[in-house]
């Protein structure tokens, strides 16, 4: 069986699941924001395989996932000062614990 | 051959790493797990032709996301406490599994409109030339400098000390 | 002056604006912290839009056809399918709005800087009402539906910032939320007008929609449904039966605003939005009707619930949505000359009113009619421009509000018998309430005031506050005088047919005799009761004690609609189930059985006090409503964001396999 854009879906729909069940059970928002990270890899997986299979000399998934890595990066910049900021005036980053906005 | 034996070396290699990185209790572990899942996914990229992609990979990823992840859990003593789950783990659990099969599912349904073209070779200059080239992406280049921009400053604002 | 506008300026003037929120907000709020500077930018930009508004008009009223084009660009290209422009509409109605949309900003913006004088909040009121302004003048000058969307929403946010200005007094906040939720309902009328027209004609430039229906090519039940989504979006925004409940409460913001709310910007903005797309509503005799109909339901029923009022202010805001309603009559029966010659009067008077009411208040501290009286003396200019405002709004030849609402009955009276009758007694219940107003206010007796007043005496408002109430009032009598001839009709339907004629040649009508009779009785009976006394306001109450309670009341609108959401909307069970969940499979502690036995009970428990309701009409329902359906709310809204994503992807999931089976 040869590779083809299938396998690629796969693993990207894989990837993509592990970071959302990671994301969505974590306590920890450092755990949390890497699973995000994982999920943003499994779509840039998707992305470039796309762009291989589909229009393998226009390279536009590879521009987006150029895009897709700025955002991400600064996603996590973001992310990670937010959590310092609330570590430091909570003394937690337990997000079962972080319910303020809940009146 | 050598491609194939590639992938499923790295698809696996990627996938137990994600699962490490969501099920180890020590979020520092787990932090180095992922670091493997981005060097995983790098050669991903070299399988699919996408080499200026893989070294952006390791560079960003791997070497400043993952630094700041880490810098992170230091500074936040999160090692002590470990990678705790919520209320939530069964339910997601099974939404997570389900998601994974309608999308896999939807994914083998489609029918492709493949293009079987060898893939373009030294993808740096190819892309330099569809970023900043006529007719290109600059107008998204720009706005993403921007963004980067504001991301600085904004990070800067959040954690400075009042 | 002849030459005609430049293109360029034309933006500028709602750039103008918004350029004052953004030098206001990022600039001298955090650098210069100077609140002066802050209204002096403010008013110095929309007296610029004025300038150009002028120009505007000026260069129309020569102009081929009373239209500018303006070359627009392109800003969204899907596929050649949908091709949305960016682009200006500069016809008679742009201009005429942007006159009064401009000016009364103006004036109010001037009177603020006396009214507003120490709020700790002076730079945010004056960006916001900048942001106001600009979305007003952008809604009434863009050229397709999109933009006007965009505007159209920004205003409501705007109204919805300023309402709640003072957002620490609680019922601030509610009456701001309650203006956006409601007005929401309407916009969802819009919005899926928006969609349809998209979807079956491929476009939504105005002129291109206007064309497609004058060429009869958008014809039938796809027009009806447009024209209804439309009025609907115009019912939310104008405060029309039955989405009239926002508008009273809305007298929680600073009263400037008010005045602005009322007469130029947001509620005129839905009878803006029938008179743009009148083309649409033209060839469907259903929707006509359907305007017509709510119009004219709409000034009795406002005019009704405006006679029992104490707030001054609540009062006025019945009488503005009366107002609305003859506006929405006028256009339904008469067209967009009558429709909007209404609304251009009425913005001149309405906010003389509300600065007025503004100024008593500054003078007396409170907008209990009940604690104020005498102010005639004390407070002459705001007396004597309460007064022709008053005069003008009752229809009083030959101020303002006669020349235009006689126009309205006038075409009614051919058209729809039954809603000319129901105006006609809204012309008497106007004159009354407005007196009513005016005698308890100013005549008699100082009663006080409010118990909390700062200064016992009461005073004249400083003449910055005066300064644009005069000005209003010179506007409020003569504005009607630009269709003694009918010209200003013709400027903004060259075929419409004028009914009168001349200043004293419409006293040869009957009509108007009838109308100056009915608006006279109700300024007597007014007289009669709260000025000389021969009638005892206590015995009439006991007399018409039913109706009183009805109006007093409001109908129990805000009851019901709260009763609506509370039981039905918000499908209790639904709730009690999410609860239910959280404790069987998350909890897994709370015994089951304990929360169905709470959750059975205070459905009971509901079913009561909905009952107790029903039977006394108690106004605090309300309030123990709120509560409870706060209560039951919180259950879903655990604060817990994990949960929420786990929504969010149970909800892909559905949408995902719906898609799969069913495709």
């Amino acid at each position: 069986m040869s590779l083809g854009l299938e396998h690629y879906l796969v693993l990207s729909a894989a990837l993509f699941s592990i970071g959302l069940y990671g994301a969505l059970t974590k306590r920890s928002a450092v755990v949390i924001l890497m699973s995000i990270e994982l999920m943003l890899n499994a779509a840039n997986i998707a992305l470039v395989a796309f762009s291989r299979y589909i229009v393998p000399a226009l390279l536009t998934g590879q521009v987006f996932t150029i895009f897709s890595i700025v955002v991400a990066a600064a996603e996590a910049t973001v992310g990670l000062a937010i959590i310092m900021a609330i570590y430091r005036s909570r003394e937690t980053i337990d997000t079962t614990k972080i319910d303020l906005m809940k009146w | 051959m050598a491609l194939e034996i590639a992938f499923w070396v790295l698809a696996i290699v990627a996938i137990a790493a994600a699962l490490a990185v969501v099920t180890l209790r020590n979020v520092f572990r787990a932090a180095l797990s992922l670091i493997l899942c981005f060097l995983a996914v790098a050669g991903i990229f070299i399988i699919l032709s996408a080499d200026f992609l893989a070294a952006v990979q390791i560079l960003i990823y791997v070497g400043a996301i993952s630094v700041l992840i880490i810098l992170a859990i230091m500074l936040t003593r999160e090692v002590e406490r470990g990678s705790l789950s919520n209320k939530l783990v069964v339910p997601v659990l099974i939404s997570a599994v389900l998601f994974f099969g309608t999308v896999t599912f939807a994914m083998l349904k489609t029918s492709w409109s493949l293009v079987s073209l060898p893939p373009a070779e030294a993808t740096t200059v190819a892309l330099a030339s569809k970023l900043f080239g006529e007719d290109g992406f600059i107008l998204t280049v720009e706005i993403a400098a921007i963004l980067l921009l504001a991301t600085i400053i904004g990070a800067i604002t959040i954690v400075r000390e009042k | 002056m002849e030459t005609v506008i430049p293109n360029e300026l034309v933006w500028l003037i709602f750039l103008l604006p918004i350029l004052s929120f953004a030098v206001i907000a990022l600039f001298v709020r955090p650098f210069l912290n100077n609140p002066r500077l802050s209204g002096y930018i403010s008013i110095s930009a929309i007296f610029g839009s004025f300038i150009l508004s002028t120009w505007v008009l000026i260069s129309l009223l020569s102009a081929p056809g009373h239209e500018l084009v303006i070359p627009d660009f392109n800003w969204l290209v899907i596929d050649s399918a949908i091709n949305i422009h960016l682009g200006l509409m500069i016809d008679s109605l742009t201009a005429v709005m942007l006159i009064v949309v401009t000016l009364v900003s103006l004036m109010v913006q001037l009177y603020s800087q006396g009214y507003m004088k120490g709020d700790p909040g002076y730079h945010r009121y004056y960006a916001l009402l900048s942001l106001f302004t600009a979305s007003m003048l952008g809604l009434v000058m863009v050229d397709n539906l999109l933009l006007m969307f965009v505007f159209w929403e920004m205003v409501g946010l705007c109204s919805y910032l300023l309402i709640g200005f003072w957002f620490h007094r609680p019922a601030a906040a509610n009456a701001a939320k309650k203006a956006f939720i409601v007005t929401r309902i309407g916009d969802f009328g819009f919005l899926g007008a928006i969609l349809l027209l998209l979807s079956q004609t491929g476009t939504l430039d105005i002129a291109q929609l206007h064309s497609l229906a004058l060429a009869g090519v958008l014809t039938g039940t796809v027009l009806t449904w447009a024209a209804i989504g439309i009025f609907l979006g115009a019912i939310g925004k104008s405060a029309q039966f039955p989405l009239h409940v926002w508008l009273p409460d809305a007298m929680e913001g600073p009263t400037p605003v008010s005045a602005l709310i009322h007469a130029a910007t947001m509620v005129a903005a839905g009878v803006f939005l029938v008179a743009r797309m009148f083309p649409l509503f033209e060839h469907s005799e259903v929707a006509l009707l359907t305007v017509a109909i709510i119009g004219g339901l709409t000034a009795i029923f406002a005019a009704t619930m405006g006679l029992v009022m104490t707030d001054i202010k609540r009062v006025l805001a019945y009488s503005t949505i009366s107002q609305l309603g003859y506006m929405m009559l006028g256009l339904g029966v008469g067209g967009i000359a009558i429709g909007i010659f209404h609304l251009f009067n009425h913005a001149f008077f309405k906010a003389l009113l509300f600065l007025g009411a503004g100024s008593v208040s500054h003078a007396t501290g409170t907008f209990d009619m009940r604690q104020m009286g005498g102010l005639r003396k004390v407070m002459p200019w705001t007396y004597a421009t309460f007064l022709i405002a008053s005069l003008s709004i009752a229809g009083i030849w030959p101020l303002a509000g006669f020349w235009s609402k006689d126009e309205i009955l006038a075409s009614s009276i051919n058209n729809q018998p039954i809603l000319f009758y129901l105006a006609m007694v809204t012309v008497f219940m106007t004159a009354f309430y407005m007196f009513r107003v005016v005698f308890l206010t100013f005549g008699g007796q100082y009663r006080g005031g409010s118990p909390a007043n700062h200064s016992p005496r009461p005073h004249e408002s400083p003449s910055v506050m005066i300064t644009p109430m005069v000005v209003l009032a010179v506007l409020a009598v003569g504005s009607g005088w630009f269709n003694v001839t009918g010209g200003f009709s013709r400027f903004l339907e060259p075929s419409e047919t004028h009914v009168f004629q001349g200043f004293f040649g419409i006293l040869a009508h009957p009509l108007p005799w009838v109308s100056l009779i009915l608006a006279g009785a109700g300024i007597l009976l007014a007289y009669a009761i709260y000025s000389a006394r021969w009638l005892s306001a206590e015995r009439i109450g006991r007399l018409f004690e039913p109706f009183y309670v009805v109006f007093s009341n409001k109908y129990w609108f805000d009851e019901l609609y709260e009763n609506i959401i509370a039981r039905i909307v918000l499908l209790k069970g639904l709730f009690a189930g999410i609860k239910l969940f959280d404790s069987r499979f998350i909890d897994r502690g709370i015994n089951a059985f304990f929360i169905e036995n709470l959750v059975v009970r205070r459905f009971f428990s509901g079913l009561k006090s909905f009952d107790n309701r029903g039977i006394d009409g108690a106004v605090n329902g309300v309030a123990d409503t709120t509560v409870a359906t706060g209560r039951v709310l919180r259950i879903a809204q655990t604060g817990q964001l994990q949960l929420y994503g786990m929504f969010i992807i149970l909800g892909i999931l559905a949408i995902s396999l719906a898609l799969i089976f069913f495709s």
